[in-house]
């Protein structure tokens, strides 16, 4: 079971009263409403990032105050490295994605469809 | 020759017999360790199960020889080795129920197929019904496995203690038992040997399998595929197929496109070896805990996922003890037995708790991914119908409805539940 420092309680408490939230500092994009592709809604709502190392993640202090923060963690040992309040900056950097530097950014890869060309 | 396959000699009785004269020292070599060749046909990267299997059928039913299977650790030494190797085919929705339904159907002539024993054992396995809910949900998916020809009973309380004695119905009033799905062709399979006798077979049609040789980075020219760097020095091939379970991601960042999965460790446990309680797998599946007993007499057991990523090969306390209290609670007489042995394995998960098995963004680059919690019933089932989409280059009707753009169209094979355990 990990230790979690809930940064609002700023306490030391067990996992079993946290839940997890997945990937931190993944903001909804901006043209959700009515002109994100079906391409990029998928990157958006299923695709994450799967950091082996040292990745940024959202956990929610379920059973305590039940405020959501963000927490820095080894996925490997998954030493929780630092935790921090929403909207402030991460104190560590993430581990860069093996191999080729690639953008994470909503990039769209996919031919246009007919129904858009049309536009 | 060291180094050139060979018709492997059949096990049989006699066999046993001649070699039981010289103390069994001399049985022949069952798959050599060859350096890696400059370029291959096809490159399969992960020799679990998957993979191996991949390799097989490619070899069998394709023609296709020239092939490498790299493993960055030893043959069937991930999730292949770690799994509690129960397998069944009673899934809800079509497009699983199907390709499910062809593996239970190639694991029925495994055995004799690859000429190694898989002690493949349909002994059945028991899906719990706690609620109504539960119920409701159970008879559903009975209906649904039996309109595509899936053997599947639904079984009242009366009928889970017939078929199981040891089980407290009341659930220690904490887990009642209401009713259950039951379907007899399922069972376990020894999971080591599936990945041994895979291995043995490519051997003799001339695969290649390189252990300890890790994929660092692929070489992609132009959009397609050329060949893959590797601990071993750089390979080139005509096709890869990425069978990596766990470090999904990892492989797919490292060819520059991106997976809708998230790694979590899943855990299991042995127990002491006991005489023979339960003669069939019973899983619950509000709870995720699932027994069976082995061939040795140890109480196989499985536990659920832990909430976050991680790749460490280990899972958390809680999660095992959860599982601990039903499987106490559903089988009291169990209480005071020992567990002798807990692992964890790191299972690839998808949104939609179904598997990847698609063409990728990368030209001639082939993945597949995602199994979950439940990859080793499907071994012979996913390496037929992936071996099949790497030979014609373009997804098949087994593989199609698995693609990695069904999380664009949403056309999403929503297992999560339906699977007949909770996720």
């Amino acid at each position: 079971m990990l230790l979690i420092r809930c940064p609002y309680c700023e306490q030391d408490r067990p996992e079993v009263e946290f839940s997890y939230a997945h990937q931190a500092h993944k903001p909804r994009p901006e043209e959700a409403e009515g002109t994100l592709d079906d391409h990029n809604w998928a990157r958006w709502v299923y695709y994450r990032k799967n950091i082996k190392g040292v990745a940024h993640e959202r956990w929610y202090h379920a059973a305590g105050c039940r405020k959501f923060f963000n927490a820095v963690r080894d996925t490997v040992s998954s030493e929780v490295l630092a935790t921090y309040r929403s909207g402030e900056t991460p104190p560590i950097e993430e581990s860069r994605i093996e191999g080729e530097e690639i953008s994470f950014e909503y990039e769209r890869t996919t031919e246009p469809t007919s129904a858009e060309e049309g536009k | 020759m060291v180094n050139q396959p060979a018709k492997k000699q059949r096990f049989n009785a006699l066999s046993l017999v001649r070699n039981a004269f010289s103390w069994h020292q001399n049985w022949e070599q069952q798959w050599r360790s060859p350096e890696p060749l400059d370029a291959y046909e096809v490159i399969i990267v992960g020799g679990g199960g998957h993979g191996l299997a991949t390799a097989y059928y490619l070899a069998k039913e394709h023609g296709i020889t020239n092939i490498a299977v790299l493993e960055k650790g030893w043959i069937g030494g991930g999730n292949t080795g770690r799994n509690t190797t129960i397998v069944r085919s009673n899934y809800l929705w079509d497009q699983s129920a199907a390709i499910y339904e062809h593996s239970m159907k190639l694991w029925e002539g495994l055995t004799q197929d690859l000429n190694y024993n898989v002690m493949f054992s349909q002994r059945g396995v028991m899906n719990l019904a706690h609620n109504i809910t539960d119920v409701r949900d159970t008879q559903r998916r009975v209906h649904a496995n039996r309109l595509n020809g899936i053997d599947s009973i639904y079984l009242d309380a009366a009928g889970v203690k017939k078929k199981v004695p040891g089980i407290d119905l009341r659930g220690g009033g904490r887990y009642p038992v209401l009713g259950a799905s039951f379907q007899p062709r399922g069972g376990t399979a020894r999971h080591d040997a599936v990945a041994w006798g895979y291995a043995r077979k490519c051997d003799e049609m001339g695969v290649h399998i390189i252990q300890n040789c890790r994929v660092t980075g692929f070489d992609i020219q132009g959009g397609m595929v050329k060949g893959v760097q590797t601990t071993k020095g750089p390979i080139r091939a005509k096709k890869v197929g990425l069978v990596p379970a766990g470090h999904s991601s990892v492989l797919a960042s490292m060819a520059g496109f991106h997976l809708p999965v998230e790694s979590h460790p899943l855990q299991a446990l042995v127990s002491e070896p006991i005489k023979p309680t339960i003669h069939t797998v019973v899983m619950s599946n509000a709870v995720h805990a699932y027994i069976s007993q082995s061939d040795k007499g140890e109480l196989v057991i499985g536990a659920g996922v832990d909430q976050y990523i991680s790749y460490g090969q280990r899972g958390s306390q809680q999660l095992a003890e959860e599982t601990l209290v039903a499987i106490c609670e559903l089988f009291p007489q169990y209480k005071r037995m020992k567990m002798l042995r807990q692992w964890g394995g790191i299972v690839d998960v998808c949104p939609d708790a179904s598997p990847i098995l698609t063409s990728t963004p990368v030209a001639n680059m082939y993945l597949n991914c995602g199994w979950g919690t439940g990859g080793f019933k499907a071994t012979p089932g996913s390496g037929h119908a992936f071996a099949a989409h790497i030979a014609r280059g373009e997804p098949t009707e087994l593989t199609a409805p698995f693609s990695l753009s069904r999380f664009e169209t949403g056309f999403l094979i929503d297992e999560h539940g339906a699977a007949a355990v909770a996720h």
